[in-house]
């Protein structure tokens, strides 16, 4: 038993030293530097007292919150609707939902150019048509387009996986019970999928917050905290300042991604 | 079979717009790395000289990324499934706050963590210019993938009846390793190696931050050529991420049917 302790110990050690080493450590350093700057530890307040990274931190919060709600409504339609029927070309379908499933934030935002940039899809529609060019790609709607984009796919896996293990016999019981369609939606279906929404949002949050290579392609000109960090560190060389808004960002979707999977993880124990 | 409803019409045209939204723009992006101007339309004619001008600029870039994948796979093999055996074996407080840990990297932006390496190791100039400080950031960044996709698999097979079995027979630890453990998890290696390639290939967050002019990976190739070039070289160079990236993709999604969900985390852990 001793001897299986030390192996074990032996095994975890490369994945531990690592690990302390170039994550644990280099986080620790981080959180001193942001303290290191001019107005020291009150760096960490600059957050909320300086009016441009309080700007960035509620846009950043804002477009993070309409990025989950709309990919929950999207991949909650459309994955509840392909777990329920079968039909000819459904696992095309999957697959194709699916695809961008790694694509890097950079190809996403070059994808939202394709649609509504300059010379986009969007633009060129509705030049025919009304003959005025509509481009949104470099605003905060692009970036909003471009994060949904990012977070349709992999919300609808996890939405998909939960539908399948949804009871059928409760939904029968509903509706032999005279539940109109709305109210089995309402009080059955949503119900028994709030775990994938609670997991699957957590994790659009979480991405939108801390996306960077979406808003870096679309311009340099939208102000959501990573690319306020970004500025800083790069153009301003103001490192202090970078770290600390850095940890925050990080704290703040970490946070947000622990309450989500307890709250999940509350639900799963109610159910069962 | 009952016949469809309006209502699944309905559905159906939805999810259809959705599957547009998402491939409608690949496909355009493709078409447009292939024709000569695509302002003008296809009508100009189909060329490749694009795509050409894209290997001689950037062929680079796709070297570093590919080597950068598989150096960054065999470390999250040689580092994580020892890691994951022994989070399998011992399922205590420790062990479940060192997997709470390892997930950090994921939650925590990229952004950060890549300035937490620049700060703690940018000093040390040989480390900070070569692929290795890149490798460090992608191993941090897809090692939880790794574990937990391994894990997942150690979880669901009786690990503990197999090694038994083995050692009653007199099989040593290594034997048992290399002989039981490893084969009976192959699926989740296969699926934690396949997730850890895509990822590297296409991680940018933090690549951004780490690589040096002359370290550029393909993503950071790519950010420059939207940045600077006509849509068309954009477009031809996506059109080669997509080759690189596409086969992989399908590969998961093949081994991923009959899909089971993976457990975020194990069951067994509600009291």
């Amino acid at each position: 038993m001793r001897r299986d302790t030390s192996l074990l110990f032996l095994l975890m050690l490369p994945a531990a030293a690592f690990f302390t080493a170039f994550f644990l450590l280099p986080v620790v350093h981080l959180a001193l530097v942001g303290a290191s700057g001019k107005d020291g530890a009150a760096a960490y307040s600059a957050i909320v007292t300086d009016a441009n990274y309080l700007r960035a931190l509620i846009a950043t919060l804002g477009i993070s919150a309409a990025t989950t709600f709309l990919t929950l409504v999207i991949s909650g339609f459309a994955g509840v609707f392909l777990q329920r029927n079968v039909f000819p070309g459904r696992s095309a379908l999957v697959a194709m939902l699916t695809l961008p499933l790694a694509f890097p934030g950079v190809v996403v935002g070059f994808m939202v150019i394709i649609l509504a940039g300059r010379q986009g899809l969007i633009g060129t529609i509705s030049q025919a048509l009304t003959g005025e060019k509509v481009v949104f790609a470099y605003s905060m709607a692009g970036l909003l387009m471009g994060y949904v984009y990012f977070s349709i796919p992999r919300t609808i896996l996890t939405v998909m996986a939960t539908a399948e293990k949804l009871d059928p016999k409760l939904e029968e019981a509903a509706r032999s019970l005279g539940a109109s369609t709305l109210r089995v939606v309402l009080d059955v279906i949503l119900p028994g999928l709030k775990p994938a929404f609670i997991s699957a949002g957590a994790i659009c949050f979480a991405t939108a917050m801390g996306a960077f290579g979406t808003a870096f392609t679309l311009a340099t000109r939208i102000d959501v905290l990573p690319m306020v960090i970004y500025t800083e560190f790069t153009l301003q060389a103001n490192i202090a300042v970078a770290a600390a808004l850095s940890l925050v960002l990080g704290l703040v979707t970490w946070a947000a991604l622990a309450v989500a999977r307890t709250a999940a993880g509350s639900t799963v124990a109610a159910a069962g | 079979m009952k016949t469809r409803g309006a209502s699944f019409f309905l559905q159906l045209a939805f999810t259809l717009i959705v599957c547009a939204f998402l491939i409608v723009p690949v496909l355009l992006s493709m078409l447009a790395g292939l024709t000569e101007n695509y302002l003008v339309g296809i009508g100009s004619g189909l060329t490749l000289k694009w795509v050409a001008n894209v290997w001689d600029n950037y062929r680079d870039t796709m070297f570093l990324s590919l080597g950068l994948a598989v150096a960054c796979l065999a470390c999250t093999l040689v580092i994580g499934v020892p890691a994951a055996y022994v989070l399998a074996k011992r399922q205590n407080m420790f062990t479940r706050a060192v997997e709470e840990l390892l997930v950090m990297p994921v939650a925590v932006p990229g952004l950060a963590t890549a300035l937490a390496l620049i700060v703690t190791y940018g000093a040390l100039r040989g480390f900070r210019t070569s692929w290795t400080f890149i490798l460090v950031g992608h191993v941090l960044f897809t090692l939880p993938f790794m574990v937990r996709s391994v894990l997942a698999v150690m979880s669901a097979i009786d690990l503990k009846t197999l090694e038994e079995g083995a050692a009653s027979l007199g099989a040593g630890f290594r034997q048992r390793f290399f002989h039981i453990v490893l084969p009976n998890c192959r699926s989740g290696i296969v699926a934690g190696s396949l997730m850890v390639l895509t990822l590297s290939v296409g991680e940018f967050n933090m690549t951004w931050l780490l690589h040096t002019p002359l370290n550029k990976t393909l993503p950071v190739g790519l950010a420059d050529a939207y940045a600077s070039l006509r849509l068309e070289i954009g477009s031809a160079y996506t059109l080669v991420f997509f080759i690189m990236i596409v086969p992989l993709l399908l590969a998961m999604q093949a081994i991923a049917t009959p899909r089971k969900p993976r457990p975020v985390r194990r069951e067994d852990e509600t009291p």
